[in-house]
């Protein structure tokens, strides 16, 4: 049993004291319980180690080019880590694209430190059997936003025609269900099965409650999820085909979820069922 | 069609009346465009779900468009389209087995990624449905169905109303919430037969 394991089997049985406590009381939620225990270990969220391997990462030379991503500008100028993500996605005049973190991370790991693209984007998120570098790294950056409020900018062009498209992606229904985000998330006060369900169109609260609380650790799963991974598993629930990681769709997507947000305090990365 | 149907077909009837707003403007068409462009492009096979499942049909893309919210005359043409596609049981018959209709409302498994080629398909119901009183996970996204029967009877008629509703919901509602699990193949007959077995039978919990 590494770490990871020790802790995820340590915060299982936490969760499931905290929820025998309060099983008697009727009218209280799965998130309501999620919530009291996200306050018992606030301390503690074990998204921290992630943090701190996307750290390392950070620090130390490492590619074909034996470099840190010390020099990486993720829009506040080469290195600055502080505040960055609270104003991600953003247009960026050296690749002439809005960039979401992942994005930008996998710009900075193919140009300074020389991996291949393929490399990265081939298996871009963490597993039980392998850490993801890119992943980490993303978790590492969002904690130092934390406190620091949302502005996410829709000045430039390509930001307000990210948004737009961002919107139209929310909207657009496909498959054999039907679905789109939107036959799940544009209604207040519902929810799947015991899951409640973030009204992200027209309800600000809920919209600013969901994202500024991922990336996060997710119990269940013992590890510390993306945004781009969040999205990825929406679609396949939504029965899609699988978005490209980092592709321009799912950086419209985020950047229009990401401007609803705005003006919220992010205080990932989140903890999560 | 009951008092409450009724009522309930009047105020969508007089809601589509007022509102009906679509991205429009040129702008906004080219907005349309590059968005088609980048969902074409983006999304690619896995598993069983192939990138080709992002083309729209007719009924999706206006949705999408109106965001929900169809002009009257195209929601009557799109309704009226999709009802002429039903295709009822050839025996005649509507009602199945309410316990294989329960089983199959409990299960929210098929067609993502990580479902296989062959795997049966749920209902999905309780994702969305309150069904039997026994059941407390239930989703809240669509109306609670408990009494579906007990307040309904079980009559011929609103047997093929719960039949044609499974099939396909968007012949009574043009951009519903819910899938069409006939239409778009989801459901085998028999299943959907199940299904109106346990909103309609009496023996089924959704009645007791």
């Amino acid at each position: 049993m590494n770490t990871n394991q020790i802790c995820r089997a340590v915060m299982v049985l936490a969760l499931s004291t905290s929820l025998t406590a309060v099983a008697e009381e009727k009218a209280v939620t799965d998130s309501d319980r999620i919530e009291q225990y996200r306050e018992m270990i606030s301390d503690g969220n074990p998204a921290e180690f992630d943090e701190m391997r996307g750290e390392e990462l950070w620090k130390t030379p490492g590619g074909p080019k034996n470099v840190s991503l010390e020099k990486c500008d993720l829009g506040k100028g080469p290195g600055v880590v502080k505040g960055a993500y609270a104003e991600m996605p953003r247009y960026f005049k050296d690749t002439k694209m809005v960039q979401d973190l992942e994005s930008r991370l996998l710009t900075c790991m193919t140009t300074l430190q020389g991996i291949p693209e393929e490399q990265i984007t081939a298996k871009p998120f963490a597993s039980e059997k392998k850490e993801s570098d890119i992943s980490s790294l993303a978790t590492y950056v969002v904690g130092q936003s934390k406190g620091m409020k949302m502005k996410v900018s829709t000045k430039h062009p390509k930001e307000k025609e990210a948004y737009e498209i961002g919107k139209r992606i929310f909207n657009y229904r496909a498959g054999p269900y039907d679905f789109a985000c939107s036959t799940c998330h544009a209604t207040s006060g519902v929810r799947i099965r015991m899951q409640d369900l973030p009204n992200m169109r027209s309800s600000k609260k809920d919209a600013q409650a969901a994202y500024t609380s991922w990336p996060a650790y997710r119990v269940s799963q013992g590890l510390t999820r993306s945004f781009q991974w969040r999205l990825n598993d929406c679609f396949r629930q939504q029965r899609f085909p699988e978005p490209k990681f980092a592709s321009e769709a799912t950086i419209a997507l985020t950047t229009y979820l990401a401007v609803s947000a705005n003006g919220a305090e992010y205080v990932g990365p989140g903890l999560k069922r | 069609m009951n008092t409450k149907s009724m009522i309930g077909f009047a105020v969508s009837l007089s809601l589509a009346m007022v509102a009906a707003p679509s991205q429009a403007g040129d702008a906004s068409k080219d907005l349309d465009a590059k968005t088609a462009m980048i969902v074409k492009r983006d999304f690619r096979d896995k598993g069983i779900a192939k990138a080709t499942r992002v083309e729209q049909d007719e009924l999706q893309a206006a949705c999408s468009k109106y965001v929900d919210n169809l002009p009257k005359k195209l929601k009557a043409k799109l309704e009226a389209k999709e009802a002429e596609a039903i295709k009822w049981p050839a025996d005649g018959k509507f009602m199945g087995d309410w316990k294989a209709g329960e089983k199959l409302a409990q299960s929210g498994r098929g067609m993502t990624w990580s479902d296989k080629e062959g795997d049966p398909n749920g209902g999905n119901c309780y994702n969305c449905h309150q069904l039997s009183s026994s059941e407390i996970a239930y989703g809240t996204i669509g109306p609670s169905l408990l009494n579906f029967g007990k307040t309904r009877g079980n009559g011929e008629d609103i047997q093929r109303y719960a039949y044609a509703r499974i099939y396909n919901a968007k012949a009574g509602n043009a951009c519903a919430n819910m899938p069409r699990f006939g239409h778009m193949g989801i459901l085998t007959e028999a299943q959907m037969k199940d299904l109106v077995a346990l909103l309609l039978d009496p023996e089924s919990p959704v009645n007791k």
